[in-house]
């Protein structure tokens, strides 16, 4: 059965990182639902959120293949346990005469906020779990989406349950 | 040494100095713009001895078999551009088969990176999917520390290639240099000692198995356990098969040897694979060319054991009972301890119904082919062979047919003396192989058992041997077929042939003698023994011989399991 997973990790923060992991999905044909990667606050480590889709075995090989890359220090199927997960959304919005208002209760309820505005359109930020940024899309007429920029999920674990060298 | 450390040096002599201080005595490479400054250091040193060889892919592949024959990391140096492309069906090999190797490339200066310079390929990115780890080294700084973190890389854990590309900057920039005595890496720490409570389990679970199976393979070559595996085997009393790439891993010519299993494999290994109740997998990755249709597999009932130091290999293909990860010497140490403290004993009925079991199976004779033929069968040349040489030569093979007969009848009894390319199936490796195997081993019998096709593939390498002196003898068994294709489109495609026959093949006689060696052709079984007996007598110890022996163009591999078939499912030779 297959199920959706977020898989976290942390690797030496050297030139062609990403292109290691990103190789290695394409390579053996994994899924890869979104991707994320940046530097920690120790510059020398890059942290790296993967959401993907597949099978226990599959997960299972994932994650060996992950710890097998060199530059890997750590990996971590927060999935495994509990688990926050946030992803930012930016959407550009066609915003004219009655919709404006709309718009706005739409963005309140979802706790998003209004971060530009020129007279015919909106830009919302939102940030949550996927899943809810999914359903705000939902809620908004889809006429009136002009863009949208998703960062992919971001992943930490809950409570003491971390990621650390 | 004081004298060596803090000194200013270019990155070329940095390189040269780190190679010397790894000990290393061969470098397999070809020079070119991009690592002329390299060269130039080579030059003017005698730590190690360069070989020049005609052709990259030769290079890297010598400097692999150089690895499989001694255990030690092989290096080759190549050029940018053409010379790392050349390179990759080397490395490719390399990596397919967990040979550890370092492939020093020449790169364009720094500051040309990206602007497509001449020569300039993105040697990194084309050669990431089949290395273990590859560096691209911006700082002549960095150089020295990434030598070592190369070759640490390449020989620890699940060994393998790696790439160490050079810039032309790089090579002239200066810097200290000392080379440091070991790298922490706090992202690479391999598991060498296994799960002691697993090992138990482990160990439980042999003692308690009815039809017990040892299915060892190159991990035991490549972790150098088979003195470990003898006494297991022998204490168990448990029959045994090898991998393709785990021949000589446990001797050949011992009864409880069951021979090779697989899609060539006997049957007797076969069926003791397919019908086992408890398997023991050593340094094996279940390949789809093993253990045949998985589900089929899957159909019989039994409990595996897995030892291997690569976690990803247990459960990727076969779902595993107890996974054990850990250095195969190791663990295989550790359970022959807890064997002998054991008080339980393996059970001496059931084993003994086993291996009545396993004998009738035996007595199948799989291997038999006809030995009156009045057309050299290849079997026989290689039977010949193995006894000519006291079944204590070094044997290369290229990739076909050739190289399944040399795998069923040549006895390997010692690791390290089987060099072929099992995972890649690179055709064209046999000749650089020897080259690296006969440089490793100047006294050594050493043989390259090929076919007319996969000679021709690195066969520019004649001239290698010529100016190196490196008498290796090549077995041609010359069907004038791509054998192994043939007898995929006699058996699946009515036997429609296209495009697998060899026409306009050279007078390998005279090509051997034009690049300046001994060259016999063989057209009768009668003359086998005798040419072969010429070959390795000490008349041409020194010299490079060609044999070409036109064998029986009809011969095929068996037994032969069938694509998606079960591995108990074989084709044998008398039922065609
Ligand atoms: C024409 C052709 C036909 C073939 N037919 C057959 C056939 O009939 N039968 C057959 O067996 N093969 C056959 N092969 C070869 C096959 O493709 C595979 O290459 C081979 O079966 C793999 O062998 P292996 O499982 O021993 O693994 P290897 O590729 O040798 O891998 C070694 C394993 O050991 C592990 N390892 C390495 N070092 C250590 C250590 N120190 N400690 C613990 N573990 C370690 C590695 O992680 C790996 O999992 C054929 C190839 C060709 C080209
Ligand atoms: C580089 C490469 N190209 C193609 C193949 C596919 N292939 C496997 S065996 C074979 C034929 C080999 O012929 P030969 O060397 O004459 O050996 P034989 O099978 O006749 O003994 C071919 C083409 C391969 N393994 N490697
Ligand atoms: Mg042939």
């Amino acid at each position: 059965m297959s199920r959706r997973h977020i898989i976290s990790l942390l690797m030496e923060n050297e030139a062609g990182a990403l292109s290691r992991v990103a190789g290695l999905f394409s390579a053996r044909a994994y899924n890869i639902e979104s991707l994320t990667v940046a530097p920690t606050e120790d510059a020398t480590l890059s942290r790296m959120t993967i959401v993907t889709v597949g099978s226990e075995d599959i997960i299972e090989q994932i994650t060996k293949q992950l710890n097998k890359l060199v530059d890997v220090i750590k990996v971590m199927d927060l999935t495994e346990g509990s688990h926050i997960e946030r992803e930012l959304m930016l959407v550009k919005l066609r915003a004219v005469g009655a919709d404006r208002e709309e718009i706005k209760r739409t963005a309140d309820i979802f706790r998003g906020n209004i971060i530009d505005v020129t007279e015919s359109t909106y830009t919302i930020e939102l940030t949550g779990a996927g899943s809810k940024l999914d359903a705000f899309l939902e809620a908004i007429d889809s006429a009136s989406i002009i863009e949208t920029v998703r960062t992919g999920a971001s992943g930490i674990g809950r409570g003491e349950r971390s990621l650390k060298v | 040494m004081i004298f060596y450390q803090f000194m200013e040096a270019t990155g070329a002599e940095i390189v040269v100095r780190c190679l010397a201080e790894e000990g290393v005595e061969f470098v397999f490479g070809y020079p070119g713009g991009a690592v002329l400054n390299i060269y130039d250091e080579i030059f003017k040193q005698n730590k190690f001895k360069h070989v020049l060889v005609r052709h990259e892919q030769a290079a890297v592949h010598a400097a692999d078999a150089y690895a499989r024959s001694t255990g030690r990391v092989g290096v080759a140096l190549v050029t940018s551009g053409p010379g790392v492309t050349n390179a990759v069906t080397g490395i490719a090999t390399a990596y397919m088969d967990s040979i550890p190797i370092v492939v020093v490339t020449g790169q364009v200066p720094t500051p040309a990176i990206g602007l497509d310079a001449f020569q300039e390929v993105d040697t990194v990115g084309i050669t990431r999917p089949c290395v273990k780890h590859n560096f691209l080294v911006k700082d002549v700084k960095d150089l020295a520390a990434t030598m070592k973190k190369a070759f640490i890389i390449a020989a620890t854990g699940r060994p393998g290639p790696v790439v160490v590309d050079v810039p032309k900057d790089v090579t002239y920039h200066t810097t200290d240099f000392e080379y440091p005595a070991t790298v922490e890496m706090r992202s690479y720490s391999p598991v060498v000692k296994g799960h002691s409570g697993q090992m138990k389990r482990a160990v439980q679970m042999l003692l308690e198995a009815k039809r017990p199976m040892i299915y060892a393979g190159g991990g035991v070559v490549l972790g150098d356990a088979s003195e470990q595996l003898a006494e297991l085997t022998r204490l168990l009393g448990f029959p045994i098969t090898n991998t393709l790439m785990g021949l000589g891993g446990y001797p050949a010519t011992d009864r409880q040897n069951l021979g090779m299993l697989g899609m060539h494999g006997t049957y007797e290994a076969n069926m003791a694979m397919q019908h086992s109740d408890v398997l023991l997998a050593v340094g094996a990755r279940f390949d789809d060319r093993v253990i045949g249709n998985p589900a089929h597999f899957a159909r019989e009932q039994r409990r595996i054991i897995h030892i291997d130091v690569d976690p990803s290999s247990i459960s990727k293909r076969v779902k595993v009972d107890v996974p054990i990860v850990g250095d195969v010497k190791n663990v295989l140490t550790d359970m022959l301890a807890l064997l002998k403290q054991a008080k339980e004993k393996p059970d001496v009925a059931a084993l003994n119904a086993w291996w009545t079991q396993i004998e009738l199976w035996r007595s199948k004779n799989c291997l038999k082919y006809n030995r009156n033929s009045p057309i050299i069968k290849p079997q026989y040349v290689v039977e010949k062979l193995w006894e000519v040489t006291k079944g204590d030569a070094y044997v290369t093979s290229d990739v076909g047919q050739h190289q399944m007969w040399a795998a069923q009848y040549y006895k390997f009894d010692k690791p390290r003396r089987w060099i072929n390319s099992g995972g890649l199936g690179t055709m064209g490796v046999g000749l650089p192989y020897a080259m690296g195997v006969q440089l490793a081993f100047p006294d050594a019998q050493v043989a390259c058992i090929t076919g007319e096709s996969s000679i021709q593939m690195n066969i520019q390498e004649l001239s290698t041997c010529k100016q190196y002196r490196i008498p290796v003898k090549v077995v041609t068994l010359n069907n004038r077929y791509m054998g192994m294709v043939r007898q995929w489109q006699e058996f699946f495609y009515g036997s429609r042939y296209a495009e697998s026959y060899m026409e306009s093949l050279p007078d390998f006689v005279k090509l051997a003698e034009a690049y300046g060696h001994v060259g016999m052709r063989i057209d009768r079984p009668e003359d086998v023994e005798a040419a072969l007996k010429e070959a390795f007598s000490p008349a041409l110890k020194e010299r490079m011989v060609f044999m070409d022996f036109q064998t029986d163009q009809t011969e095929n591999v068996f037994p032969m399991v069938e694509g998606g078939k079960g591995l108990s499912e074989m084709i044998l030779a008398e039922e065609l």
